[in-house]
């Protein structure tokens, strides 16, 4: 079971800032998730080789070479903040 | 309205209508249905007429193909350069899609005007659309009822022919979930057939695009167009191109149907069970035997994808930053700060619940119990079905526990709302092709979906299956009245 300080935690790990109530309110709807997940631990997987994609893929090479056009203007057009071409974002060394 | 793909498409190729006049007459139904049913977020005439006029050109030049001039609908997930994409979520709410995902650009090869973007889940998480941050989509058979979801918005739109068809995507049912409960036809390809390049990340292993649309038909001519190689997805696969059609009139005699116990037991709503089974019937009439088939380890597929999915999800959702492009919070102290505000604000409580459960089961000291546990158990679920593929040619089965559900009924209780696709999630752990279709209604008289899981790479002969069940019933020609 999470306690309300190992919601805290979580968040501040996902980067998302919650207000007291929040906490409290995630901590159970959380609670209830990992309870469903729980019934999990009663299946013995030894010897289970783990599954990560439906298929059974390999990562493809291709050749080192440059194919993708300059559209950094039009990338950065929906960007929320930027000068010169650069990101903008709070400073960050004093 | 009611006039199935192929129909619209010999309409244009006799010269009978033009891809304006259609694109015209289902954009003035859009502006009459959509402030009831908000199955669009973004409607754009200027741009769907200038579409269809290309269209008409092309056609003009002796240059069309199958399907060019008929429009379609986007689910808000596709990025389609010069339109939103806000995924469902205020923290897209203002982004302009600088490029074509490839499904969309596979649309414009085919000359296929787009009539806008439908609403969805937030990140497509959920299963009623009511997550999404521009409000609720309302089912068009009863309006106090949900589209299901999370791809509800173009569920919705196909339902009340706001769209003769919309594309969706399907990371534990979400094509197949609100096709049932709007009573039209869905496919969720085999994982890796459809390109994922452009179509916003939720879980990356499981997400899969597909057409929906009225008719098996239909979604097999939509296939044709959406499926194909794409070097940019690294697990789009290399297979020859095939004709999703080919197969449609094969007769059904001798067709082994598998029916897993697993999916008529507790929990199935009985006049759910019914249509199904009066279905089962209409195969048997048809020439198909069924063979009971055992998916033992299906029962902990709810579990293992509120593992698998949240946890690709809390990865693939760290990009939204506040830097390179969505919403940035207006004030914050530092940058931790601007992060941790911006996201508190531009996400939705679901979307927060997934990223958090997500980030826990990835954190030191969990992630054997957790996330490697419930990759061995995805194991053994597609073992299951590889087994049961033995014995049967296709599985049969409901495609939800019920019928639609009323508007805030699961909405308090995240769990309850995640047991609506206990049927479903099995498929994509797998990564099998599945569709739905309708097949009669509830007591309650809202449409009751049929899923058909087909074997890997197995759509054509699916889609078959589907289309030789809707020569003989006419569930997927019934509208709802009213509209």
């Amino acid at each position: 079971m999470l306690s309300l300080e190992d919601v805290r935690r979580i968040a501040h790990l996902a980067r998302i800032r919650v207000s007291p109530e929040e906490a409290a309110r995630y901590q159970a709807q959380l609670n209830g998730i990992l309870g469903l997940i729980e019934q999990m631990q009663a299946v013995d997987t030894s010897g289970v080789e783990p599954m990560a994609h439906a298929q059974e893929v390999y990562q493809r090479l291709r050749e080192d070479a440059v194919t993708e056009p300059d559209r950094r203007d039009a990338f950065q057009a929906v960007a929320p903040q930027v000068e010169a071409g650069l990101y903008l974002v709070p400073k960050v060394i004093e | 309205m009611n006039q199935t793909i192929k129909e619209l498409s010999d309409l244009l190729a006799r010269g009978e209508a033009s891809s304006a006049e259609l694109c015209q007459d289902y954009l003035a139904r859009i502006e009459r249905l959509n402030p009831r049913l908000n199955a669009f977020i973004t409607v754009d005439p200027d741009k769907t007429l200038e579409e269809a006029r290309a269209a008409d050109a092309r056609r003009a030049r002796g240059e069309a193909g199958p399907l060019t001039g008929v429009p379609v609908a986007h689910k808000d997930i596709f990025c389609a350069e010069g339109w939103p994409a806000t995924c469902g979520s205020r923290m897209l709410a203002d982004f302009v899609s600088p490029y074509d995902a490839h499904v969309i650009s596979r649309f414009k090869a085919a000359g296929m005007p787009s009539l806008g973007k439908t609403n969805m889940d937030e990140f497509a998480m959920g299963s009623s659309n009511e997550t999404s941050f521009f409000g609720a989509v309302r089912n068009p058979w009863d309006e106090r009822a949900v589209p299901g979801g999370s791809s509800g918005g173009s569920a919705a739109a196909v339902a009340a022919r706001m769209a003769p068809a919309a594309t969706g995507t399907d990371t534990g049912g979400s094509i197949r979930q609100p096709a049932a409960l709007t009573g039209i036809t869905g496919l969720k390809p085999t994982y890796g057939v459809v390109s994922r390049y452009g179509m916003i990340a939720f879980a990356s292993s499981l997400d899969q695009a597909g057409p929906m649309a009225p008719s098996a038909e239909d979604c097999a001519l939509l296939m044709n167009v959406m499926a194909g190689f794409d070097a940019r997805d690294s697990t789009s696969l290399e297979r020859p191109a095939e004709d999703y059609a080919r197969d449609l009139d094969r007769p059904l005699k001798g067709l082994r149907i598998g029916l897993p116990r697993e999916f008529f037991g507790a929990g199935l709503a009985a006049d759910v069970g019914q249509a199904v089974e009066a279905a089962l019937a209409v195969y048997r009439r048809l020439g198909a035997e069924t063979v009971e088939v055992g998916l033992p380890n299906s029962g902990l597929s709810v579990p293992v994808y509120y593992v698998l999915a949240p946890a690709e999800a809390s990865s693939n959702l760290s990009r939204y930053d506040g830097v390179r492009y969505g919403y940035r919070a207006a004030a914050y102290a530092d940058l931790t700060d601007m992060y941790e505000r911006t996201r508190a604000e531009g996400f939705g409580a679901e979307v927060k619940r997934r990223i958090m459960i997500g980030t826990y089961v990835l954190s030191h000291g969990y992630y054997d119990a957790y996330y490697l546990q419930a990759q061995k158990i995805r194991r053994l679920i597609a073992q299951d079905f590889a087994e049961a593929f033995k014995a049967c040619d296709v599985i049969l089965g409901p495609t939800a526990p019920t019928t639609a559900f009323d508007l805030g009924a699961k909405t308090a209780d995240p769990v309850q709302m995640y047991l609506s696709d206990i049927y479903t999630i099995a498929v994509n752990l797998a990564g099998l092709p599945g569709m739905s279709l309708p097949c009669g209604f509830g007591a309650d008289h809202r449409p009751v979906g049929l899923q058909i899981v087909g074997d890997w790479f197995g759509e054509a002969r699916m889609l078959n299956v589907a289309h030789q069940y809707q020569l003989a019933t006419d569930w997927h020609r019934r509208m709802p009245e009213g509209l």
